[in-house]
């Protein structure tokens, strides 16, 4: 592959995908320099300020441009400081998870058998469990940290991952052109690289689209508990389990983290949509 | 160019081969023998054509000669050499000594490696075929071989016509130089012009590099342009062999009988044109198959001494080998 196709690949993106990697960018930005440019601090509470609409003028004469909460801490610094942590357990988790699920999925697909039913029958017994349940036992067993909460996550996805890569490649394994392979005495690492992954992709995508936002929710649940992140650390779930109670008084506190969270979802379903489509030769050619 | 060793480039012998179905939820585990008992010989530098109707077990057959199905029993030799003892050396020259070209030019090709990656794929796995310096060079001389452009070899399979897929099917097999090529329906999915195509690009091939094929097919047409020699089988076994003049001239079985004459002839309008024969009834299964001979369900000449004893393949006073008790030394017309 020479870098003059490759180029060629990344210019041809369609402009909604440049849109979506242009906002997740913003976001990464804020996330990145935000708190520091419009700090949050969790303690300081002002009882004056409760629950103000966006655009209210503070009584110490600031603004809060998205309103405050119960406790009269501003909104948008809570969003910002809180992209840090979702943004960073999301990706966190649904790399780590979707790595695993990938690993183990191509295998328990591709070698069916001995393999595919202890890695099948282990996802088994653990999708038994509600899910939050087993996230509650690990993260209490760890201790709350983002590290622990990222580990706690990724262990309770990864069987999701697994699930759909595994499909994928049980139906890929016997195709004929992986029989063709098979015949020149193409090893099992490359077949599996060359052959069954690049169709377990799209899948993958999919379910990693779905779960970036499960992952925040979960991660809020997790925080509401106490045993997530620390409390004084803002997060887009802590803030919307936050603004739950306070839906029909003041929906901005819910609203706003929340329409951060589908806003970065779409996009990320957006670039995994292009991504497929970067990925797939024939597809290339239509877009 | 080739040298003619003694020693065939594929021997089965007594290949029993097939799978596994399990009956009901819990039921026992039943071997369906998709081949049962093969005897089949291809020497180097020959065509032999394996016909039979759908689900006779011709496809098995290819699968667990190049290595894609294990055999219940029975051997495989290719070049004299018993596949089921090779050490991981030896397994690898049987792949580079026999490879397959598959029925569907849309499936049996990676979407994601361009014509080039396809073709240079068997030197990943023989890397002292071709030097790594050679390879571009070498993709673009099998490409012109096989009747493409050259300059195609970075374009995907899907920019290429189902003909041309196949001629991309043919390079990437004779990349590995083999001494025996399987076309398991290699032109079924192609438009009859295309088929006289490709065949004829598989002969001139053989011509050049002395390549033996084992061609499956239900086309006794096909067979008819490319054949040496004949094998017709029939629900797992090979009922007659002979050359292909034998085999079309003097059909000794019923069922080979019955096979020609469901094949359409330009001849069909002529005065001496003969009421084709009509088999009564279904295949049998695989998986229960009738005692004594396997054809005696569907057959007219049938008696009970069919049922009870297995007509072997054998001479039986005339040219070529043949599994009928009735087999006649030469077939009125």
């Amino acid at each position: 592959m020479t870098a003059a196709v490759q180029a060629r690949r990344v210019t041809r993106m369609r402009p909604r995908a440049k849109v979506a990697a242009g906002i997740l960018g913003l976001f990464l930005v804020c996330a990145a320099i935000g708190p520091l440019l419009y700090p949050y601090d969790s303690v300081a509470t002002s009882v004056a300020d409760r629950l103000l609409p966006p655009g209210s003028a503070l009584s110490e004469g600031g603004l809060a441009p998205l309103g405050t909460d119960q406790l009269g801490r501003d909104v948008l610094a809570q969003v910002l400081d809180g992209a840090r942590v979702s943004l960073l357990v999301a990706l966190a988790t649904v790399l780590i998870g979707g790595f695993a699920g990938l690993v183990l999925g191509m295998l328990a697909g591709y070698f069916r058998g001995l393999t595919d039913t202890v890695i099948s029958r282990i996802g088994d017994i653990q999708l038994a469990f509600p899910s939050i349940l087993l996230a509650i036992l690990l993260a209490g067993v760890l201790g709350p940290s983002v590290l622990n909460v990222i580990i706690a996550l990724a262990v309770t996805r990864w069987v999701i991952f697994a699930r759909v890569v595994r499909g994928s490649a049980l139906e890929t394994r016997d195709r004929e052109f992986v029989d063709s392979a098979r015949v020149l005495g193409v090893g099992h690492l490359r077949i599996m690289w060359r052959y069954i992954f690049p169709a377990c992709v799209q899948p993958l995508l999919v379910a990693a689209t779905v779960q970036i936002g499960l992952t925040m929710v979960a991660e809020a649940a997790l925080s509401f508990l106490g045993l997530g992140v620390p409390v004084d650390q803002a997060s887009w779930g802590a803030t919307i389990a936050n603004g739950r109670d306070y839906l029909s008084s003041a929906w901005w506190i819910a609203a706003v983290p929340g329409l951060a969270l589908t806003i970065v979802v779409v996009c990320v379903g957006i670039l995994g949509d292009e991504l497929r489509k970067v990925t797939d030769p024939s597809e290339r050619e239509r877009a | 160019m080739n040298q003619r060793s003694e020693e065939p480039v594929l021997r089965t012998a007594d290949l029993v081969a097939g799978y596994q179905v399990r009956r009901g939820l819990l039921g026992r585990r039943a071997e369906v023998a998709a081949v049962a008992g093969v005897n089949l010989t291809v020497r180097e530098g020959e065509t032999v054509c394996l016909v039979g109707e759908s689900g006779c077990g011709k496809s098995t057959l290819a699968r667990s000669v190049v290595g894609l199905l294990r055999p219940r029993s029975g051997t495989v030799l290719v070049a004299g050499k018993d596949t089921a003892k090779l050490d991981r050396a030896g397994r690898l020259e049987l792949r580079k000594n026999v490879q397959m070209v598959f029925q569907d030019p849309f499936a049996s090709l990676n979407p994601r490696m361009t014509a080039g990656e396809l073709i240079a794929e068997g030197w990943r796995v023989h890397p002292g075929l071709v030097a790594e310096s050679d390879r571009q060079a070498e993709v673009a001389r099998l490409l012109a071989q096989v009747g493409l452009n050259p300059k195609h070899a970075g374009r995907y399979p899907h920019q290429f016509s189902g003909g041309q897929r196949q001629r991309i099917s043919i390079a990437r097999a004779l990349a590995v130089r083999p001494r025996l090529i399987i076309c398991d329906e290699a032109v079924s999915a192609l438009d009859v012009s295309i088929q006289a195509q490709i065949l004829a690009l598989l002969a001139q091939l053989q011509e050049e590099l002395g390549i033996a094929y084992l061609f499956i097919t239900h086309d006794l047409g096909v067979v008819r342009q490319i054949a040496d020699r004949v094998a017709v089988m029939h629900l797992g076994q090979i009922v007659e062999t002979g050359t292909a003049e034998e085999i079309y001239q003097q059909p000794r079985h019923p069922y080979t009988q019955a096979l020609l004459s469901a094949a359409p002839s330009v001849d069909d309008w002529t005065d001496d044109y003969t009421e084709g024969i009509v088999l009564q009834g279904d295949t049998p299964s695989p998986a229960d198959p009738p005692s004594g001979c396997r054809f005696r369900t569907r057959c007219w000449l049938a008696e009970p001494r069919c049922a009870t004893e297995t007509p072997e393949l054998a001479e039986r006073g005339g040219p070529h080998l043949v599994a009928c008790h009735f087999a006649r030394p030469t077939v009125p017309t």
